[in-house]
Protein backbone atom coordinates (compact mmCIF):
# COMPACT_ATOMS: atom_id res chain seq x y z
CA UNK A 1 0.00 0.00 0.00
CA UNK A 2 2.78 2.23 -0.45
CA UNK A 3 2.24 4.75 -3.36
CA UNK A 4 -1.51 6.17 -4.01
CA UNK A 5 -1.46 4.09 -7.72
CA UNK A 6 -1.49 0.92 -5.71
CA UNK A 7 -3.88 1.82 -3.26
CA UNK A 8 -6.31 3.51 -5.62
CA UNK A 9 -5.96 0.01 -7.51
CA UNK A 10 -6.27 -1.88 -4.49
CA UNK A 11 -9.63 -0.02 -3.90
CA UNK A 12 -11.06 -0.51 -7.59
CA UNK A 13 -10.37 -4.29 -7.87
CA UNK A 14 -11.40 -5.20 -4.17
CA UNK A 15 -14.82 -2.94 -4.86
CA UNK A 16 -15.46 -4.57 -7.90
CA UNK A 17 -14.83 -7.80 -6.74
CA UNK A 18 -17.54 -6.99 -3.56
CA UNK A 19 -20.32 -6.10 -6.22
CA UNK A 20 -19.90 -8.93 -8.35
CA UNK A 21 -20.81 -10.80 -4.89
CA UNK A 22 -23.71 -8.75 -3.95
CA UNK A 23 -25.07 -9.15 -7.70
CA UNK A 24 -24.97 -13.11 -7.36
CA UNK A 25 -26.11 -12.78 -3.79
CA UNK A 26 -29.33 -10.75 -5.47
CA UNK A 27 -29.84 -13.80 -8.15
CA UNK A 28 -29.73 -16.03 -5.41
CA UNK A 29 -32.51 -14.53 -3.79
CA UNK A 30 -34.64 -14.91 -6.57
CA UNK A 31 -35.38 -18.35 -5.90
CA UNK A 32 -36.60 -17.59 -1.87
CA UNK A 33 -39.48 -16.46 -4.56
CA UNK A 34 -42.30 -19.19 -4.55
CA UNK A 35 -44.89 -17.44 -7.53
CA UNK A 36 -48.58 -18.35 -7.56
CA UNK A 37 -49.53 -16.67 -10.58
CA UNK A 38 -53.53 -17.21 -11.78
CA UNK A 39 -55.01 -16.44 -15.21
CA UNK A 40 -58.31 -17.05 -17.24
CA UNK A 41 -58.88 -17.08 -21.15
CA UNK A 42 -61.75 -17.33 -22.85
CA UNK A 43 -62.68 -17.74 -26.62
CA UNK A 44 -65.44 -15.39 -27.77
CA UNK A 45 -65.52 -15.70 -31.12
CA UNK A 46 -64.37 -17.78 -34.23
CA UNK A 47 -64.34 -14.81 -37.22
CA UNK A 48 -62.92 -16.94 -39.71
CA UNK A 49 -62.06 -20.23 -40.50
CA UNK A 50 -60.72 -21.08 -44.25
CA UNK A 51 -58.05 -23.04 -45.74
CA UNK A 52 -56.11 -21.70 -47.61
CA UNK A 53 -54.95 -21.78 -51.15
CA UNK A 54 -51.86 -23.81 -50.03
CA UNK A 55 -53.91 -26.32 -48.53
CA UNK A 56 -53.13 -25.01 -44.66
CA UNK A 57 -55.99 -24.40 -42.44
CA UNK A 58 -56.38 -20.90 -41.09
CA UNK A 59 -58.10 -19.17 -37.97
CA UNK A 60 -58.80 -16.16 -36.63
CA UNK A 61 -60.48 -15.99 -33.08
CA UNK A 62 -61.35 -12.80 -30.63
CA UNK A 63 -60.33 -13.83 -27.01
CA UNK A 64 -59.98 -12.37 -23.90
CA UNK A 65 -57.52 -12.97 -21.06
CA UNK A 66 -58.05 -11.89 -17.24
CA UNK A 67 -54.76 -12.78 -15.74
CA UNK A 68 -52.62 -11.38 -11.98
CA UNK A 69 -48.93 -11.89 -12.73
CA UNK A 70 -47.85 -10.35 -9.31
CA UNK A 71 -46.70 -13.03 -7.57
CA UNK A 72 -43.63 -13.16 -10.48
CA UNK A 73 -42.19 -10.10 -9.80
CA UNK A 74 -39.20 -9.80 -7.43
CA UNK A 75 -37.00 -7.04 -6.70
CA UNK A 76 -34.55 -8.34 -9.16
CA UNK A 77 -36.75 -8.33 -11.94
CA UNK A 78 -36.58 -6.55 -15.08
CA UNK A 79 -39.85 -7.68 -17.03
CA UNK A 80 -42.14 -10.50 -17.62
CA UNK A 81 -42.60 -11.34 -21.50
CA UNK A 82 -46.00 -13.51 -21.36
CA UNK A 83 -47.59 -15.02 -24.05
CA UNK A 84 -50.97 -17.27 -25.20
CA UNK A 85 -50.34 -20.51 -27.24
CA UNK A 86 -52.58 -22.20 -28.75
CA UNK A 87 -51.26 -26.00 -27.92
CA UNK A 88 -52.32 -29.20 -29.90
CA UNK A 89 -51.46 -32.74 -31.33
CA UNK A 90 -51.95 -33.67 -35.01
CA UNK A 91 -50.90 -36.73 -36.82
CA UNK A 92 -48.04 -35.17 -38.89
CA UNK A 93 -46.49 -33.58 -35.44
CA UNK A 94 -46.81 -34.46 -31.94
CA UNK A 95 -46.97 -30.99 -30.80
CA UNK A 96 -47.54 -28.03 -32.47
CA UNK A 97 -47.72 -24.31 -30.44
CA UNK A 98 -48.69 -21.36 -32.60
CA UNK A 99 -48.50 -17.72 -30.44
CA UNK A 100 -51.55 -15.87 -30.65
CA UNK A 101 -50.82 -12.88 -28.49
CA UNK A 102 -47.93 -11.79 -26.60
CA UNK A 103 -46.89 -8.97 -24.12
CA UNK A 104 -44.52 -6.99 -22.24
CA UNK A 105 -45.25 -6.16 -18.31
CA UNK A 106 -42.20 -4.00 -16.83
CA UNK A 107 -44.30 -2.90 -13.59
CA UNK A 108 -45.25 -4.80 -11.33
CA UNK A 109 -48.83 -2.89 -10.62
CA UNK A 110 -49.31 -3.19 -15.00
CA UNK A 111 -49.43 -7.62 -14.00
CA UNK A 112 -52.97 -7.63 -13.56
CA UNK A 113 -54.45 -7.01 -16.48
CA UNK A 114 -57.41 -7.92 -18.66
CA UNK A 115 -57.79 -7.31 -22.02
CA UNK A 116 -59.87 -8.18 -24.76
CA UNK A 117 -58.36 -9.07 -28.34
CA UNK A 118 -58.26 -10.52 -31.76
CA UNK A 119 -55.38 -12.84 -32.30
CA UNK A 120 -52.02 -10.68 -32.98
CA UNK A 121 -50.36 -13.41 -35.09
CA UNK A 122 -52.13 -15.28 -38.10
CA UNK A 123 -52.69 -19.14 -36.55
CA UNK A 124 -52.43 -21.15 -40.04
CA UNK A 125 -51.70 -24.73 -39.27
CA UNK A 126 -49.29 -27.23 -41.49
CA UNK A 127 -51.43 -29.11 -43.92
CA UNK A 128 -55.30 -29.27 -42.82
CA UNK A 129 -56.26 -30.70 -39.67
CA UNK A 130 -58.05 -28.24 -37.35
CA UNK A 131 -61.17 -28.89 -37.97
CA UNK A 132 -62.75 -30.80 -35.06
CA UNK A 133 -59.55 -30.27 -33.15
CA UNK A 134 -59.17 -29.80 -29.11
CA UNK A 135 -56.60 -27.47 -28.26
CA UNK A 136 -55.29 -26.14 -25.27
CA UNK A 137 -55.17 -22.42 -24.25
CA UNK A 138 -51.45 -22.19 -22.53
CA UNK A 139 -50.19 -18.78 -21.13
CA UNK A 140 -46.40 -19.00 -21.20
CA UNK A 141 -44.28 -16.74 -19.26
CA UNK A 142 -40.45 -15.55 -19.31
CA UNK A 143 -39.24 -13.94 -16.15
CA UNK A 144 -36.46 -11.38 -17.20
CA UNK A 145 -34.01 -10.64 -14.10
CA UNK A 146 -31.63 -7.60 -13.76
CA UNK A 147 -29.31 -10.05 -13.29
CA UNK A 148 -29.37 -13.78 -13.12
CA UNK A 149 -30.54 -16.39 -14.91
CA UNK A 150 -34.14 -15.81 -16.61
CA UNK A 151 -36.55 -18.39 -15.49
CA UNK A 152 -40.14 -19.41 -17.77
CA UNK A 153 -43.07 -21.22 -16.99
CA UNK A 154 -46.51 -22.04 -18.52
CA UNK A 155 -49.97 -22.13 -17.26
CA UNK A 156 -52.52 -24.40 -18.93
CA UNK A 157 -55.43 -22.43 -18.91
CA UNK A 158 -58.29 -24.43 -20.49
CA UNK A 159 -58.97 -26.58 -23.66
CA UNK A 160 -61.32 -25.95 -26.26
CA UNK A 161 -62.47 -27.14 -29.32
CA UNK A 162 -62.35 -26.00 -32.76
CA UNK A 163 -65.41 -26.23 -35.29
CA UNK A 164 -66.17 -28.88 -37.30
CA UNK A 165 -66.73 -26.95 -39.98
CA UNK A 166 -65.38 -24.09 -42.33
CA UNK A 167 -67.41 -20.55 -41.57
CA UNK B 1 16.81 14.07 -33.00
CA UNK B 2 19.11 17.74 -32.08
CA UNK B 3 20.30 16.43 -28.51
CA UNK B 4 21.14 13.29 -30.09
CA UNK B 5 23.45 15.60 -33.01
CA UNK B 6 24.69 17.63 -30.44
CA UNK B 7 25.83 14.79 -28.05
CA UNK B 8 27.38 13.01 -30.69
CA UNK B 9 29.05 14.86 -33.59
CA UNK B 10 29.72 13.08 -37.23
CA UNK B 11 33.51 14.79 -36.89
CA UNK B 12 34.17 13.64 -33.31
CA UNK B 13 37.30 11.38 -33.00
CA UNK B 14 36.87 8.09 -30.49
CA UNK B 15 38.68 10.12 -27.34
CA UNK B 16 36.01 12.89 -27.92
CA UNK B 17 33.43 9.86 -27.60
CA UNK B 18 34.91 8.62 -24.80
CA UNK B 19 35.07 11.75 -23.26
CA UNK B 20 31.12 12.21 -23.35
CA UNK B 21 29.91 9.20 -22.50
CA UNK B 22 32.14 9.27 -19.20
CA UNK B 23 30.22 12.41 -18.73
CA UNK B 24 26.97 10.64 -19.34
CA UNK B 25 27.64 7.89 -17.10
CA UNK B 26 28.64 10.62 -13.91
CA UNK B 27 25.60 12.22 -14.77
CA UNK B 28 23.47 9.27 -14.55
CA UNK B 29 25.09 8.53 -11.28
CA UNK B 30 24.10 11.67 -9.96
CA UNK B 31 20.38 11.26 -10.89
CA UNK B 32 20.59 7.92 -8.95
CA UNK B 33 21.79 9.85 -5.99
CA UNK B 34 18.83 11.82 -6.63
CA UNK B 35 16.23 9.40 -6.72
CA UNK B 36 17.11 7.96 -3.89
CA UNK B 37 16.93 11.02 -1.89
CA UNK B 38 13.54 11.86 -3.64
CA UNK B 39 12.43 8.15 -2.21
CA UNK B 40 13.06 9.04 1.36
CA UNK B 41 11.13 12.54 1.18
CA UNK B 42 8.57 10.08 -0.42
CA UNK B 43 8.01 7.88 2.66
CA UNK B 44 7.20 10.71 4.59
CA UNK B 45 3.70 10.55 3.17
CA UNK B 46 2.56 7.87 5.29
CA UNK B 47 4.47 5.23 7.41
CA UNK B 48 4.59 1.56 7.30
CA UNK B 49 1.71 1.88 10.45
CA UNK B 50 -0.70 4.27 8.19
CA UNK B 51 -0.25 1.98 5.60
CA UNK B 52 -1.65 -0.95 7.71
CA UNK B 53 -4.74 1.23 8.86
CA UNK B 54 -5.26 2.45 5.32
CA UNK B 55 -5.55 -1.16 3.76
CA UNK B 56 -7.65 -2.47 7.08
CA UNK B 57 -9.85 0.96 6.78
CA UNK B 58 -10.16 0.20 3.15
CA UNK B 59 -11.51 -3.72 3.41
CA UNK B 60 -13.25 -3.59 6.14
CA UNK B 61 -15.75 0.06 5.44
CA UNK B 62 -15.76 -1.91 1.16
CA UNK B 63 -17.03 -4.84 2.99
CA UNK B 64 -19.85 -2.71 5.90
CA UNK B 65 -20.86 -0.54 3.15
CA UNK B 66 -22.14 -3.99 0.81
CA UNK B 67 -24.03 -5.65 3.52
CA UNK B 68 -25.83 -2.50 4.55
CA UNK B 69 -26.49 -1.92 0.72
CA UNK B 70 -27.85 -5.12 0.24
CA UNK B 71 -29.99 -5.19 3.29
CA UNK B 72 -31.25 -2.15 2.06
CA UNK B 73 -32.05 -3.03 -1.58
CA UNK B 74 -33.45 -6.49 -0.22
CA UNK B 75 -35.73 -4.56 2.28
CA UNK B 76 -37.07 -1.92 0.26
CA UNK B 77 -37.04 -3.78 -2.58
CA UNK B 78 -35.00 -1.74 -4.65
CA UNK B 79 -31.91 -2.97 -7.01
CA UNK B 80 -31.17 0.08 -8.26
CA UNK B 81 -31.22 1.90 -4.23
CA UNK B 82 -29.00 -1.23 -3.44
CA UNK B 83 -26.35 0.40 -6.16
CA UNK B 84 -26.85 3.95 -4.85
CA UNK B 85 -26.38 3.13 -1.46
CA UNK B 86 -22.92 0.34 -2.74
CA UNK B 87 -21.32 3.59 -5.11
CA UNK B 88 -21.78 6.07 -2.18
CA UNK B 89 -19.71 4.20 0.33
CA UNK B 90 -17.27 3.13 -2.27
CA UNK B 91 -16.62 7.15 -3.12
CA UNK B 92 -16.88 7.85 0.84
CA UNK B 93 -13.99 5.03 0.88
CA UNK B 94 -11.86 6.57 -1.50
CA UNK B 95 -12.07 9.99 0.24
CA UNK B 96 -10.91 8.38 3.48
CA UNK B 97 -8.08 5.95 2.60
CA UNK B 98 -6.63 7.30 -0.69
CA UNK B 99 -5.15 10.52 0.07
CA UNK B 100 -2.15 10.72 2.28
CA UNK B 101 -4.06 12.17 5.34
CA UNK B 102 -1.52 12.76 8.12
CA UNK B 103 -3.69 10.87 10.44
CA UNK B 104 -1.88 8.06 8.56
CA UNK B 105 1.31 9.41 9.24
CA UNK B 106 1.51 9.69 13.43
CA UNK B 107 4.57 7.26 13.00
CA UNK B 108 7.02 8.39 11.27
CA UNK B 109 10.65 6.41 10.95
CA UNK B 110 13.60 8.89 10.54
CA UNK B 111 15.54 7.77 7.80
CA UNK B 112 19.01 8.65 7.89
CA UNK B 113 20.78 11.83 6.26
CA UNK B 114 22.50 10.98 3.00
CA UNK B 115 25.79 12.72 4.39
CA UNK B 116 25.83 10.24 7.27
CA UNK B 117 25.20 7.29 5.15
CA UNK B 118 28.63 8.49 3.51
CA UNK B 119 30.57 7.97 6.83
CA UNK B 120 29.26 4.14 7.52
CA UNK B 121 29.87 2.68 3.88
CA UNK B 122 28.12 -1.32 3.58
CA UNK B 123 30.71 -3.98 4.25
CA UNK B 124 31.82 -5.24 1.19
CA UNK B 125 32.06 -9.23 0.21
CA UNK B 126 35.22 -10.71 -0.20
CA UNK B 127 35.27 -13.07 -3.12
CA UNK B 128 36.89 -16.77 -2.43
CA UNK B 129 37.01 -15.77 1.39
CA UNK B 130 33.50 -18.43 1.91
CA UNK B 131 34.42 -21.83 3.31
CA UNK B 132 33.37 -24.56 1.37
CA UNK B 133 31.95 -27.36 3.71
CA UNK B 134 33.30 -30.63 2.30
CA UNK B 135 30.98 -33.65 3.15
CA UNK B 136 31.99 -35.62 6.65
CA UNK B 137 31.48 -39.12 4.84
CA UNK B 138 30.81 -40.37 1.59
Amino acid sequence: MHSFGYRANALLTFSVTILALMCAMASISDTFNSPSPTAHVQVLNINRFQKKSNGDDEIGMTLSISADLQSLFTWNTKQVFVFLAAEYKTPKNAMNQVSLWDGIIQLKKDAKFSTKFKNKYRFIDQGSNLRGRNINLTLHWHVMPKIGKMFADKLVVNGFQLPYSYR
Amino acid sequence: MDVYMALFPCDSTLEDLTKRLHSLAAGFHELMQMKLVLYRIDANKMDWQGQKVAEQLMQIMLVVFAIAAFITGYVLGSFQLMLYVYAGGVVLTTLITIPNWPFFNRHPLKWLDPSEAEKHPKPQVVMGSVSKKKPAKK
